[in-house]
């Protein structure tokens, strides 16, 4: 009987243990700051490139987190990307001529939307959609544009050589 | 030639008879499992047997895993200049496969050996017939405890597996080589996520029934010899290994 017991009680350890770790797991090295059971709201924004932005990535405001992309679909009457931000309930005071914007972290990290506030005294609601956008910056755009912009100067400047 | 063949043809239909035979098995091990619940000190007894005996060499191992992770992943990322990833990195890889599947093939060699052995002594010290003729089912009162037994303890031994090595990747990287502490929680917070956690449990749980189906399997089904129950032993840790990476794969590819 005494042996049985001394079986139970390490038996019981190592379960309490292993729940423990799942536990300790759970909490200690996963985010569970935004859980999508959580109170939030939806903004959606139209943009013209949403370059490598990935459902999941974050939206901040002055660089603290406020939400995360929900969703991005691609409209084919607006010819435009859709992105569904959900934004945390706690942050309903956003004046409803904020910005959006398709940032880059860091220069390798991911991408995210951040917002700027606005001047208006009206609050973004659950569905609104943001007016003013800007697209991401897409690397291959800019140095055509720059290319672009180098030849044209070559052209002017070449009959000025002539001269 | 044809002796050739034939032979191949014979190994192949041996394999396939294995198998299905293990399907069978599997099949009747459910079957048997709610009569089995219903005496659940059995089953504690076998959680006692597979997990809480494989506790020790689980720690350690998993401590050793993790300052190995720690060193090598430390020495990788400074030369990216990005050793704060260091936590990122450890865990993900920890919980997504180095966990479950090393967890796994220690389990297999420490409690599925046991098993196997210890059901193959039963088989051929004739233990199980003597059961049969006391009316007493060996699949309700042996097998099915073992097998429950293992199933119950592989997530958690997993679980346990998982914490001490990421306490050993902390102590190597942060405590050794001076990653910062903030940094190496907080990018690892902002990367894990909870599926992560998830899928490395399912992992473990999906291990914890292949490893244990195969040692109460290839123990019940030993030949009656001091030969047979070693080739028992030797095949469980053969095929389970085999088993855990096969089932890896397919998992991995299921959950990504």
């Amino acid at each position: 009987m005494r042996q049985s017991r001394a079986i139970d009680v390490s038996t019981g350890l190592f379960v309490l243990l292993g729940f423990a770790a799942i536990m300790f797991l759970v909490t200690q090295i996963t985010n569970r700051e935004y859980s999508w059971r959580d109170a939030s709201y939806r903004l959606n924004a139209q943009f013209e490139n949403v370059g490598g932005l990935k459902p999941g990535a974050p939206v901040s405001m002055a660089g603290v987190t406020i939400g995360r992309v929900e969703s991005i679909g691609y409209d084919m009457n607006l010819f435009k990307a859709v992105v569904t931000l959900r934004i945390d309930a706690r942050y309903d005071q956003i004046p409803n001529d904020s910005d959006a914007a398709i940032y880059t972290a860091g220069l390798l990290g991911g991408q995210y939307v951040g917002l700027t506030p606005g001047n208006s005294e009206e609050a973004y609601h659950d569905g609104d959609s943001i007016e003013f956008v800007q697209d991401a910056i897409v690397l291959e755009n800019l140095i055509s544009k720059y290319l672009f912009s180098q030849a044209g100067k070559d052209k002017e400047s070449a009959p000025a050589a002539q001269e | 030639m044809s002796g050739v063949v034939a032979d191949i043809v014979e190994r192949v239909r041996t394999l396939l008879e294995r198998a299905g035979a293990m399907t069978r098995f599997f099949g009747q091990v459910l079957w048997h499992t709610p009569a089995t619940l219903l005496r659940f000190r059995l089953v504690v007894e076998q959680v006692y047997n597979t997990g809480a005996l494989s506790l020790v060499i689980i720690m350690t191992c998993g401590l050793f895993v993790g300052m190995v992770l720690g060193l090598q992943g430390h020495d990788l990322l400074e030369r990216f200049g990005s050793e704060d990833a260091l936590g990122t990195g450890a865990a993900l890889s920890l919980l997504k496969e180095l966990g479950p599947v090393v967890t796994a093939l220690l389990f297999a060699g420490r409690a599925g050996t046991a098993l196997a052995s210890e059901l193959g002594l039963m088989r051929a010290t004739d233990q199980l017939s003597a059961m049969e003729i006391m009316a007493v089912d060996p699949m309700r009162r042996v097998v099915v405890p073992r097998f429950l037994g293992g199933v119950i303890a592989m997530p958690l031994l997993t679980a346990i597996f998982i914490s001490v090595a990421l306490y050993g990747v902390q102590l190597i990287g942060v405590q050794l080589l001076g990653v910062d502490q903030g940094q190496f929680w907080s990018q690892m917070r902002g990367a894990v996520e909870l599926g992560d956690v998830t899928e490395g449990l399912i992992k473990g749980l999906a291990f914890g029934v292949a490893c244990s189906l195969i040692a109460v399997f290839e123990g019940y089904h030993a030949a009656p010899t001091a030969e047979g129950v070693g080739r028992a032993t030797t095949r469980t840790v053969v095929v389970s290994a085999v088993a855990t990476l096969v089932l890896d794969y397919i998992l991995t590819a299921l959950m990504l």
